[in-house]
C-alpha cells in the first residue's frame, strides 16, 4: 500500500522544507524561548525578507548577496521592535505587532505590486542545479537548505555560548541578575530580537527562491508556524544544552512539515493548513496545563502579555 | 573609619516614592553614610525603615532625588544598576533573583565572572575558568564544584543561595551587599550560608553592608552596626561601641535615637523586650 518512492520523496520533501522554514523556526525560539520575548514581527519580517530578496534578484543582484541583504534587513525590523520595546517601554507583544502591520505597507512599497514572480531568475536554487549531480529538483533543494542550515547551525550554536550570547541567553531567564552581573539589558534584548528577526527574514528570502515567487500575504501565521515547530521540538526531543536545542527546533520543523504534507497527501484541503497548526499549538500549550489542573495543582493566573 | 580609608560616601541622600500623590513616601531622608574599607555593617530597622532603598540606592537600582553617592572618590550618583555592577555584588532576600534557573551552575558562575568586563565573542566558559569556577565553589561544601553542568534550577533554595553569595563576590567587587539573604532559608541552611558569608568578607578583605531581621544577627556579625528609622540613621555604632550590648540595649538605643516607642516585632522577635512607653 505504501509506496517506497513516494514516501521517500515525502520524507526528503519534507527535510527540505523543515529546513528552509527551521530558519524561522530558530529565529522564533530565540525571540520566545530565549529572550522571553513574544515577538509578532515574525508574520512582517517574513515577507520583508521575501520582499527584498526577491526585488534585489529581480534588478540582477548576486542571489547569495540578496539573501544576505534579507537577513539585513530583518536585523533592521528586529531592531524597530526592541526599540520600541526597549527605548519606548511598549510592552513587546504590542511593539511587536505595530511593527509587523506597518511591514505590510512596506512590504508593498518594496515590491510595487502585491505579487513577485521569481521565476526565470538567477536563484541560489537555480544555481545549485546546474552542479554536476544536482539536476534532480528535490536533490538540489536539499543540498542548498541543509549547507545553509549547516552553517546557520554552526554560527549559532557557537554564538549562543559566546560571553555576549550568555548574556542574552541570561536575559529571557532573569533580567535582574543580568543587570546585576553588569549588563545593559536593553542592548541584550535589542541584539537577540534583531538577530531573531534577521534569521526570519533570511528564511523568507530563501522561501521566495525555493517556491520562486513572493507574495504579500505569504507571512500570515508565520509566528504560529514558527512556534509549533519550537513546541514539537520540545515536546519529542526534550532537548538539554544549546546545541541539542537548536537541532530539536530544527527537527520540530521537520516533523511539523511531514505531518502536514501527509495531510495534504491524504486529502486535507490546503486552506485548512493554518487552522490545524493553530489548534496544534492550542493543544500544545494548554495540555500542560490541563494536566497539573486534573492533578489538583495550583495554578497562577494566565499572563496578559 | 578615618576620613582617607572612606571607600563609599553618601551625602544627603533623599528618595520620595510617589512624589506628589496622597501615597507620597520618604523612603530615605537626607542620609549621611560613610563607608570605610573593610567595613562590615550591619543594618537593622522596621519595616519601611529605608534599608532596602538604602541598598537599591548604592547599587543603582534607581537615582536618588537628591545627594550624592561617590565610590573611591568618584560620583556614581547617576550611574544606572548594571553601570554600577563593576563595583556591586549583591544577594538578594530571595535565591531564585541571583541566579538563572535555566542556566547551568558554570554558565551562571561565567556571568558573575565578567561582571563590570565588556563582553566578547570568546566563548564564554573554558578548561581554566572551569578550573576556577571549581575552587571557588569547593569552600561552600555542597558538592556544587563537581555539578558544574547541572541546571540551577535543579538546585535548592540554600543550594542557590550559596552559588549566588559565591557569584556576587567571584570579581572581588567593591562593595557586597546583602538583602536579607538568609531570611527565606531553613535555619540550618541559613547558618552556613551565613558562615560562608563571614568567612569570604573575611578572606577577600570585602566591605560589605548586610540588611537583616535579626537582632543577635546584626549585634554579632561584621564589626559596624546602623539602624534606621523612617529613611533616617539613628543609630551608627562600631565595634567597641556595640561589644557588650544585648538585643536590651538595643532597643533602648533605638528608643533614644528616634525618640519613639520600638513597636515591630518582626525586628524584635522578642516581644517581651519592648519597653515601656517613653516621650511620646
Amino acid at each position: 500500500m505504501l509506496d517506497p518512492a513516494a514516501v521517500g520523496h515525502l520524507l526528503g520533501f519534507s527535510l527540505y522544507e523543515g529546513l528552509v522554514f527551521g530558519f524561522l523556526a530558530l529565529g522564533v525560539y530565540i525571540t520566545f524561548r530565549v529572550l522571553s520575548f513574544p515577538d509578532l514581527t515574525v508574520d512582517g519580517s517574513f515577507v520583508l525578507g521575501a520582499a527584498v530578496a526577491a526585488v534585489l534578484i529581480v534588478n540582477g543582484m548576486n542571489p547569495f548577496l540578496a539573501t544576505l541583504a534579507a537577513l539585513g534587513a530583518g536585523l533592521c525590523a528586529g531592531l524597530v521592535t526592541s526599540l520600541l520595546n526597549t527605548k519606548l517601554r511598549i510592552p513587546a507583544l504590542l511593539a511587536s505587532i505595530l511593527v509587523m502591520v506597518g511591514l505590510y505597507s512596506i512590504n508593498l512599497r518594496i515590491m510595487g505590486r502585491p505579487s513577485l514572480p521569481l521565476l526565470r531568475e538567477v536563484t541560489i536554487f537555480s544555481l545549485a542545479s546546474h552542479l554536476p549531480g544536482l539536476e534532480n529538483r528535490l536533490v538540489y533543494q536539499l543540498v542548498v537548505a541543509g549547507v545553509l542550515a549547516v552553517m546557520v547551525f554552526l554560527i549559532l550554536n557557537w554564538f549562543l555560548r559566546t560571553e555576549i550570547g550568555l548574556a542574552l541567553r541570561a536575559t529571557g531567564d532573569n533580567e535582574q541578575m543580568v543587570r546585576g552581573a553588569g549588563v545593559d539589558t536593553d542592548k541584550t534584548t535589542i541584539l537577540g530580537v534583531s538577530i531573531a528577526n534577521g534569521l526570519v527574514a533570511f528564511s523568507g528570502g530563501v522561501v521566495a527562491q525555493a517556491q520562486g515567487f513572493v507574495d504579500v500575504n505569504m507571512g500570515i501565521g508565520m509566528i504560529i508556524i514558527g512556534l509549533a515547530s519550537v513546541i514539537i521540538g520540545e515536546a519529542l526531543f526534550r532537548p538539554k544544552g544549546v546545541a541539542r536545542l537548536l537541532l530539536a527546533v530544527l527537527g520540530g520543523a521537520f516533523i511539523y512539515r511531514l505531518v502536514l504534507s501527509a495531510a495534504l497527501r491524504l486529502g486535507m484541503a490546503p486552506g485548512d493548513l493554518k487552522l490545524i497548526t493553530a489548534l496544534i499549538v492550542i493543544i500544545a500549550l494548554s495540555v500542560p496545563y490541563l494536566q497539573k489542573k486534573i492533578r489538583r495543582e495550583w495554578l497562577p493566573p494566565a499572563p496578559r502579555w | 573609619m578615618s576620613e582617607n580609608s572612606s571607600l563609599l560616601k553618601l551625602k544627603r541622600i533623599s528618595k520620595v516614592f510617589s512624589k506628589g500623590t496622597v501615597d507620597e513616601v520618604r523612603a530615605l531622608d537626607k542620609i549621611d553614610l560613610n563607608v570605610a574599607v573593610e567595613d562590615y555593617i550591619t543594618v537593622i530597622g522596621s519595616n519601611g525603615a529605608g534599608k532596602t532603598t538604602l541598598l537599591n540606592i548604592i547599587a543603582g537600582v534607581y537615582p536618588p532625588e537628591s545627594g550624592e553617592i561617590m565610590l573611591n572618590g568618584r560620583n556614581i550618583t547617576k550611574l544606572s544598576e548594571y553601570r554600577c555592577a563593576e563595583f556591586v555584588g549583591r544577594v538578594y532576600q530571595d535565591p531564585h533573583v541571583g541566579t538563572a534557573a535555566k542556566m547551568s551552575i558554570e554558565e551562571n558562575m561565567a556571568m558573575a565572572l565578567l561582571r563590570g568586563q565588556p563582553r566578547g565573542l570568546r566563548v564564554a566558559t573554558n578548561k581554566q575558568r572551569r578550573e576556577l569556577f571549581r575552587i571557588a565553589l569547593a569552600p561552600l561544601g555542597l558538592g556544587l564544584e563537581n555539578r558544574l553542568n547541572a541546571l540551577v534550577g535543579t538546585l535548592s533554595g540554600g543550594q542557590r543561595q550559596a552559588l549566588a553569595l559565591v557569584m556576587a563576590t567571584l570579581s572581588n567587587p567593591a562593595i557586597l551587599l546583602l538583602d536579607e539573604h538568609i531570611a527565606t532559608l531553613d535555619p540550618r541552611t541559613a547558618q552556613i550560608v551565613l558562615d560562608l558569608t563571614d568567612m569570604i568578607v573575611k578572606r577577600e578583605k570585602m566591605t560589605a553592608i548586610m540588611v537583616t531581621h535579626n537582632m543577635e544577627m546584626a549585634l554579632h556579625h561584621g564589626n559596624r552596626l546602623i539602624m534606621m528609622h523612617k529613611g533616617r540613621i539613628v543609630v551608627d555604632m562600631n565595634q567597641e561601641q556595640r561589644a557588650d550590648l544585648s538585643i536590651q540595649d538595643l532597643v533602648v538605643a533605638f528608643e533614644r535615637a528616634s525618640g519613639e516607642e520600638f513597636v515591630d516585632d518582626s525586628v524584635l522577635l522578642r516581644p517581651g523586650n519592648v519597653v515601656g512607653v517613653s516621650d511620646l
